[in-house]
């Protein structure tokens, strides 16, 4: 085990895991909270457009993702908030559309040395200090965010006409929540994949969910699976010599198992002491 | 109680037009500061949607709105004074928020943006939960409260900014009758205690006439305001109504009861 931690590119692979863990469970509360987990979808797979621009152009692809993330998040909020569409036909044509723009674009660039399994599927072992810092860039930048409007974006998320009737400026918070949702697809991309990023915004949090009474512990929840979940796939994936991302997800899955596990025996107990409390006032 | 004669609302030949159709034309009346307004009207009539113009949701076609002094669209930070209690919100009953984080939720626009709640915030927080009569009940979960606690958690979050106006859709709906009375008595003992002026829409004429100054009847346009009383007796109401309809005394409900 020493012995693997001393190699740079595990290092690096960690550190990322640890980093994205951090990142998406934050915005995967918000995410579940807000039912937002189909744009997140809809982000996703278009960052597979993005990337293809950026391969065509010569331009980091990740970066070119990011920016065209961003792009179809404001699109698919600008379709659905005032009215054009509803929300999950505006993600629908968008989604399909950049895909499909991400594929025309790879076939004509004849690029077919550049790595698309792994910006698909992931690659978290070829993470470079370049991409790592772009990651710890971009989840400063986007905790930054998250922390400063944490307030405002939870009100948001429960209650969305009173927090307008309020005075908060609601439309813009939603896209700045779409923004960061967008950054965090990028950084997720290197981690697990365009086809498995949603998990990592989705599953956390819903975990949290099942778990947690209160926001902060969920929020601490939504974040801790996901950092765990990163670490462990990535062991568990380099001793079974099978692909990272997707044991890093299959780790969440069993995590969201035993939390629904946990969630439906706390319910019984609480119903069972219901049942029992009943019953003893009942005996004189 | 007296009514300060100054008006907190003035609504001038006000007109609403919604995708080209409209929804409301010539509405016009006026509320002093401490005063209790009742908006009635059949479903359809755009009582909500008057609401919500005067919430600077909906920006009106034609005609002046003022509320405090401003155009609602131009309240901006002063939307702080204008408590809000929607119809039975559709939330998650599981999302994971106490009623004192709700609250909360009702002093984010007085902080404004980038700021984190301080202990005065916390104090005006568990004094609007006390005020509602919801001590004890701080650290529950929304979602585990009953129908008629969570309007007074919701009650809570729309006093605890420096509210000077409330404004109050259907917020009765889906309670028993005991819960609707004790939130009617809750609001009069706001009212009196927080020099309040309360504008409330509701489809039980007879609570809200108990308990408002005037009623105001629409649909679409002004059928009738003045006292309650009067308007509930009025063949304006009918009129608005499409339908004929009575109110029984209390003495001709137990006559009929015996029967």
């Amino acid at each position: 085990m020493a012995a693997l931690l001393s190699y740079g590119f595990m290092q690096r692979a960690l550190m990322a895991g640890v980093l994205v863990g951090l990142l998406c469970g934050v915005l995967g509360f918000f995410v579940v909270l807000k039912r937002l987990s189909f744009i997140g979808v809809g982000i996703s797979h278009s960052a597979f457009g993005g990337v293809a621009i950026g391969v065509l152009l010569g331009v980091e692809p990740l970066l070119a993702a990011a920016v065209f993330s961003a792009l179809v998040a404001w699109a698919i909020g600008w379709l659905s908030r005032t009215g054009r569409l509803h929300e999950d036909t505006a993600i629908g044509i968008l989604f399909s559309s950049s895909m499909a723009l991400g594929v025309a674009l790879i076939s004509l660039s004849s690029a077919y040395q550049v790595d698309l399994f792994g910006y698909l599927f992931g690659n978290i072992l070829a993470v470079s200090p370049r991409d790592l810092w772009l990651l710890a860039g971009i989840t400063i930048a986007v905790l930054t965010a998250v922390g400063l409007l944490f307030k405002e974006l939870l009100f948001l998320a429960f209650d969305e006409e009173v927090a307008r009737a309020n005075g908060l400026p609601v439309a813009p918070l939603y896209f700045v929540l779409l923004t960061c949702l967008a950054l965090a697809v990028v950084a997720a991309i290197r981690v697990v994949g365009i086809v498995l990023v949603e998990a990592l915004l989705v599953i956390p949090a819903a975990i949290g969910y099942q778990l947690a009474r209160g926001y902060r512990m969920m929020l601490c929840l939504s974040a801790g699976a996901a950092m765990v979940s990163a670490v462990t796939g990535l062991f568990v994936s380099y001793f079974l010599n099978v692909a990272a991302g997707a044991t890093i997800v299959l780790v969440l899955a069993v995590l969201f198992v035993l939390a629904l596990v946990v969630a439906r025996s706390r319910r019984a107990a609480a119903s069972q002491a219901v049942v029992l409390g009943h019953g003893a006032r009942a005996v004189p | 109680m007296t009514a300060d004669a100054t008006p907190i609302v003035e609504v001038h030949h006000l007109a609403v037009d919604i995708d080209g159709h409209p929804v409301l034309w010539d509405i016009d009346f006026s509320i002093a500061a401490g005063a209790f307004l009742g908006i009635i009207g059949p479903n359809g009539a755009g009582k909500t949607t008057l609401l919500r113009v005067l919430l600077g949701l909906v920006p009106p076609a034609r005609g002046a709105v003022t509320v405090l002094g401003r155009s609602p669209s131009q309240l901006g930070r002063g939307a702080h004074q204008i408590g809000y209690v929607p119809q039975r919100p559709d939330f998650d009953p599981r999302f994971p928020v106490s009623v004192q984080d709700v609250v909360m939720m009702g002093r984010a626009c007085c902080l404004g943006l980038f700021r984190f709640p301080r202990r005065d915030d916390w104090r005006k927080v568990q004094e609007s939960i006390r005020q509602v009569g919801l001590a004890g009940a701080e650290s529950r979960r929304i979602g585990e409260l009953s129908g008629g606690e969570q309007q007074r958690a919701f009650l809570a979050r729309a006093l605890c900014s420096e509210t000077r106006l409330l404004l109050l859709d259907e917020a009765t709906t889906g309670l028993d009758l005991p819960a609707q009375h004790e939130l009617y008595a809750l609001l009069q003992r706001l009212r009196r205690d927080l020099n309040l002026t309360i504008i409330a829409v509701s489809h039980d004429l007879l609570e809200l006439g108990a308990h408002a100054d005037e009623l105001i009847c629409i649909n679409g346009t002004t059928h009738i305001h003045g006292r309650p009383q009067a308007v509930l007796h009025s063949h304006q109401l009918r009129e608005a109504y499409r339908c004929e309809f009575d109110f029984l005394s209390d003495e001709a409900r137990e006559s009929a009861g015996r029967h």
